[in-house]
């Protein structure tokens, strides 16, 4: 039984929820939360409840339902109510949002990170990408359109490994 | 037990958001349609990774439906529970995959319009509008350069590519025309700065299209009699068939969830 916080406790729910939802990871990338890809966007007192904010990546995501529902049920375990997760559009999430952290996670999961700065000259750049397994620049794109809507695929000349691009976006 | 179709308010905000959502979801199912079945593995994951980024803005967009129309509806009862003349999508959208050129050249068509489209509706009064034009034309933008490129290769490729590419651009050519065409709600939604006039991307649209088809070595046809009445509800039969598809299971199982 959850009972509903005096509003004076909603800034230390807001807290609370905040540091839970950051915990919460991509279910397609684990080793990435959604704090530091940019997903979540903000934790605010709304009214009576506390409210998540999180934005899609692409806006076909299948990712992000599972998402909402991992935030839910994470809040859920550790007993914070009352709170809501909605989903936000605006400012449109670029691959600018992912944090340093983020970028490295990824490099170290074997997809290599998106170019910084991804303005529409950088979305169709001849950026090399260097391979995320042993740093060479000599790659090329095998397809734009990768194992999920984020993603490219592309295959390292030193190595011969492929590997997946976060592309820009 | 069957569900009955639902009959939407036709106020010029919500014919003309559901117009957009119905390109995007009607464009989408077509290119799902692919999914197990291109012509090479990349070619399957790209259509379907376009088609889910078509359903992506699809639903965004039928969400907005929602609010805008105020009746509680959600993006599901607008995809599920519309017929054929409820739907506002322009007829290019609707026309059956073909073969691979087919698709690819309707690809070509279509974004080398929704592309700039999205852009400049980044700038509509309407936030909720440019908010999802914002993420859609980073999209479109993939869905451009993916149809440049392969019409470029099929164009200029064989004799065989040649001649389909050629005659999927000559068959569809006619439908290009109701891309620019503004009904009279949606005139009104121009001039109060919520939509934007599509008139005025023409010169635009026609410039991609002819530098992609003069690199693919294909000729545009003339502009004759263009095809129109989608966006008034009066669709070719293909789309009946689409939407059989798509509804079936919401109509025969009312409410489903899992």
């Amino acid at each position: 039984m959850v009972t509903t916080p005096p509003p004076g406790d909603l800034a230390a729910l807001c807290v609370e929820a905040r540091r839970i939802a950051s915990t919460v990871v991509d279910p397609e990338i684990p080793v990435i939360s959604i704090a530091d890809l940019g997903i979540l966007r903000d934790v605010v007192v709304a009214g009576d409840h506390v409210e998540v904010r999180i934005t899609p990546t692409y806006t076909g995501c299948p990712a992000m339902n599972t998402i909402k529902t991992e935030i839910e049920q994470a809040l859920a375990t550790a007993g914070l109510a009352p709170v809501q997760v909605r989903l936000v559009l605006s400012p449109a999430w670029t691959t600018d949002w992912i944090t340093e952290t983020g970028r490295r996670q990824l490099h170290d999961y074997g997809i290599a990170p998106p170019a910084p700065g991804g303005d529409r000259a950088a979305l169709f750049g001849t950026t090399t990408v260097p391979c995320p397994r042993c740093g060479s620049t000599a790659t090329t794109q095998l397809a734009a359109f990768g194992s999920t809507a984020c993603k490219a695929l592309w295959r390292c000349a030193a190595c011969r490994e492929p590997f997946d691009y976060f592309k820009c976006h | 037990m069957y569900t009955g179709s639902i009959t939407v308010a036709e106020t010029p905000l919500l014919r003309y958001v559901l117009g957009r959502a119905d390109d995007a979801l009607v464009l989408g199912h077509r290119l799902s349609e692919w999914c197990g079945h291109g012509p090479m593995l990349e070619e399957d994951m790209a259509l379907s990774n376009m088609a889910l980024d078509l359903i992506g803005q699809a639903r965004a967009l039928y969400t907005y439906a929602g609010e805008v129309e105020g009746a509680g509806r959600d993006e599901d009862a607008y995809a599920y529970l519309r017929d054929v003349t409820g739907y506002a999508n322009v007829l290019l959208v609707e026309q059956p995959n073909g073969d691979f050129a087919r698709t690819i050249v309707r690809q070509l068509l279509f974004s080398a319009f929704i592309d700039p489209y999205w852009r400049a509706l980044m700038a509509s009064t309407d936030q909720t509008l440019a908010a999802i034009a914002a993420k859609a034309e980073k999209e479109s933008a993939y869905h451009l350069r993916h149809a440049s490129e392969w019409t470029i290769r099929l164009g200029d490729g064989t004799a065989e590519s040649h001649a389909r590419a050629q005659q999927a651009l000559d068959e569809l050519w006619p439908f290009t025309g109701e891309l620019f065409t503004v009904s009279a709600a949606e005139r009104g939604l121009v001039d109060a700065g919520i939509a934007i006039d599509p008139e005025a991307l023409r010169a635009g649209w026609h410039a991609i299209v002819a530098r992609v088809a003069g690199r693919a070595t294909l000729t545009l046809p003339a502009d004759g009699w263009m095809q129109r009445g989608g966006r008034e509800g009066r669709h070719s039969e293909h789309l009946g068939h689409l939407l059989s598809d798509l509804q079936y299971l919401q109509r025969a199982f009312p409410g489903a969830r899992w």
